[in-house]
């Protein structure tokens, strides 16, 4: 990947990250997190992971965002005054992020980085591979997954059915669907 | 290297502007289309300076809408209503076209050639995973619409851009389930593999096509692509008679104009996707890389000839497929709601599940006694 074009993507994707936190609207947020994401997901494609870097742009900027959207227009989040509160929690959230970003640094600066070429099979992070490596290697993590998100689906509906003889049986007698 | 650079430019530049001019002319199809439907005369006026007249040519409403209507409509005040989201109010209708015109990058409209030592394709980016770029861009497509309802802070507007993005979405489901029995029968997500192996005859005669071996992917497409594309009989997001123009309405002048072009080039997009997938994209029935084959006949031709005739043969398909989406348009009333919602989920989802099953099942079978 050029590196121009890795240090673009980079300052774009950790700008608009920034912009996710620092706006006040949360429709600009969710917008900057979308750029985000897009950022990434060029990121990966341009490290010739095209099958991750698709995947990403469609399972979260096609689905899970706007399933954020819809969130927000539910429930109506205007952009607010964050509430800051008093000194006492200043100081101890000061405090905090401080050492956080030391502890950071101090993991960083021991970190020896090793900034080697890696030579990648050719097809490397085409679907083939990817498929290769999900229904070979590791068949039995990907249906135990799927099985899982299948039962947790389920039991959305269930939960959300359960609901529904409450309302036919309401005092104010809603239409039966 | 640089002519390469140069040969990827002008390859991008030429797909775009020929996506938008196509685009623009729909506009006129549109109005010619439905006054042929409804027997009236249609777009016919502003000759300007009666050139045309004088050279006794018939008027046919060209200039009404490839100048006179451009002019107006981006002379005109951009208009932005009293409390909206000042920025997202101008960014709503280029977030909404841009994911569709970046989609053509990975149509071939052509075979691949060699010219002077380079090897040109005939498609902007040689993607090869192409399928899933589409889907991805496709997925982008919602928020400029909803976007834009939501910061023109009006409620019609706003109710236009839920109605749109969740008619969208769900219609994403039935379209990208499409799209996965094709790649399951093609075996790749390569568009030009794809359309590579539309290529020859079944039975002698019978081309190759992808409509015979997935028609129901290709009802399946055709309609989510309608509904992807917002126009009638799915036109609930825009519904004038009951939102005025839906997410659209507080736009004008540019704004609006780009709104407009963007489902005119959703209709194109759904007439390239459907020609790629099911008639053979640039193939020509019969046409071989040296010729006419037919049975033992054999009409044999040059080669820049038969990639030309590709070409033509290619956008000969989209434009039938655009005129069939008009035609559609001009003859189904519109939806209610839940029919929309029950169309999308009770019928496609499944049916496409369905078809995905059969078709791996049977791909299975067969790749499985090649074994």
């Amino acid at each position: 990947m050029p590196v121009a074009l890795f240090i673009f993507l980079a300052t774009v994707s950790i700008i608009s990250a920034l912009g996710v936190v620092v706006q006040k609207s949360p429709i600009h947020c969710l917008l900057a997190l979308i750029l985000t994401l897009v950022t990434i997901g060029a990121l990966f494609v341009a490290l010739d992971a095209v099958t991750v870097g698709f995947l990403q742009i469609i399972v979260y900027v096609g689905a899970i965002m706007v399933l954020f959207l819809f969130v927000i227009w539910l429930l109506n989040l205007q952009a607010e005054p964050v509430p800051i509160g008093h000194l006492g929690l200043k100081f101890f959230a000061t405090i905090a992020v401080a050492a956080m970003a030391a502890e950071l640094f101090a993991f960083l600066a021991r970190t020896k980085v090793a900034l080697k070429a890696v030579t990648v099979a050719p097809g490397y992070g085409s679907i083939d591979s990817l498929a290769q490596t999900l229904f070979g290697q590791y068949l039995m993590a990907f249906e135990t997954t799927s099985i899982l998100l299948l039962v947790a689906v389920i039991g959305a509906v269930a939960v959300a059915r359960r609901a529904l003889p409450e309302r036919s049986s309401s005092p104010k007698g809603g239409v039966a669907s | 290297m640089a002519i390469d650079l140069l040969i990827g430019a002008i390859k991008a530049i030429v797909i775009l502007l020929l996506v938008l001019n196509l685009s623009a002319v729909l506009l006129w199809f549109e109005r010619k289309g439905s006054a042929l439907i409804q027997d009236r005369v249609g777009a016919n006026r502003a000759a300007i300076f009666g050139v045309g007249k004088r050279l006794g040519l018939p008027n046919l409403g060209l200039q009404n809408t490839l100048m006179a209507d451009p002019l107006k409509l981006f002379t005109k005040e951009d208009f932005v209503p009293e409390g909206a989201d000042k920025f997202l109010h101008a960014l709503g209708p280029f977030l909404a076209l841009f994911p569709v015109l970046v989609t053509f990058a990975v149509v071939p409209i052509g075979d691949v050639f060699h010219i002077g030592g380079h090897t040109v394709e005939l498609r902007a980016a040689p993607i090869n995973a192409g399928a899933l770029y589409v889907l991805a861009t496709i997925g982008i497509g919602v928020y400029g619409v909803a976007l834009g309802g939501w910061a023109s802070n009006n409620r019609w507007a706003l109710l236009g851009g839920v109605r749109a993005t969740a008619q969208m979405i769900s219609y994403e489901i039935a379209m990208g389930l499409a799209i996965i029995a094709l790649v399951i029968t093609y075996g790749t997500l390569d568009l030009q593999d794809i359309v590579r192996q539309q290529g020859g005859v079944w039975f002698g005669w019978l081309p190759r096509w992808g409509i015979f071996l997935q028609p129901v992917a290709f009802v399946m497409l055709l309609t989510a692509g309608m509904a992807e594309s917002k126009r009638v009989p799915f036109d609930l997001p825009e519904g004038e008679s009951e939102l005025i123009a839906g997410y659209f309405t507080e736009y004008s002048g540019g704004k609006q104009a780009a709104f407009m072009l963007t489902d005119f080039a959703e209709v194109v997009l759904v007439a390239v996707l459907l020609s790629l997938f099911f008639f053979g994209g640039w193939q020509v029935p019969w046409l071989y890389r040296d010729g006419f084959h037919f049975g033992s006949h054999a009409l044999l031709l040059p080669r820049a000839l038969v990639i030309i005739m590709g070409v033509i043969a290619f956008w000969i398909k989209v434009v039938s497929f655009c005129w069939l989406q008009i035609l559609v348009r001009w003859t189904l009333p519109r939806f209610r709601y839940d029919q929309l919602m029950a169309l999308g989920w009770k019928g496609l989802v499944p049916l496409g599940l369905l078809n995905v099953l059969v078709t791996a099942f049977i791909v299975v079978l067969a790749t499985g006694a090649a074994r």
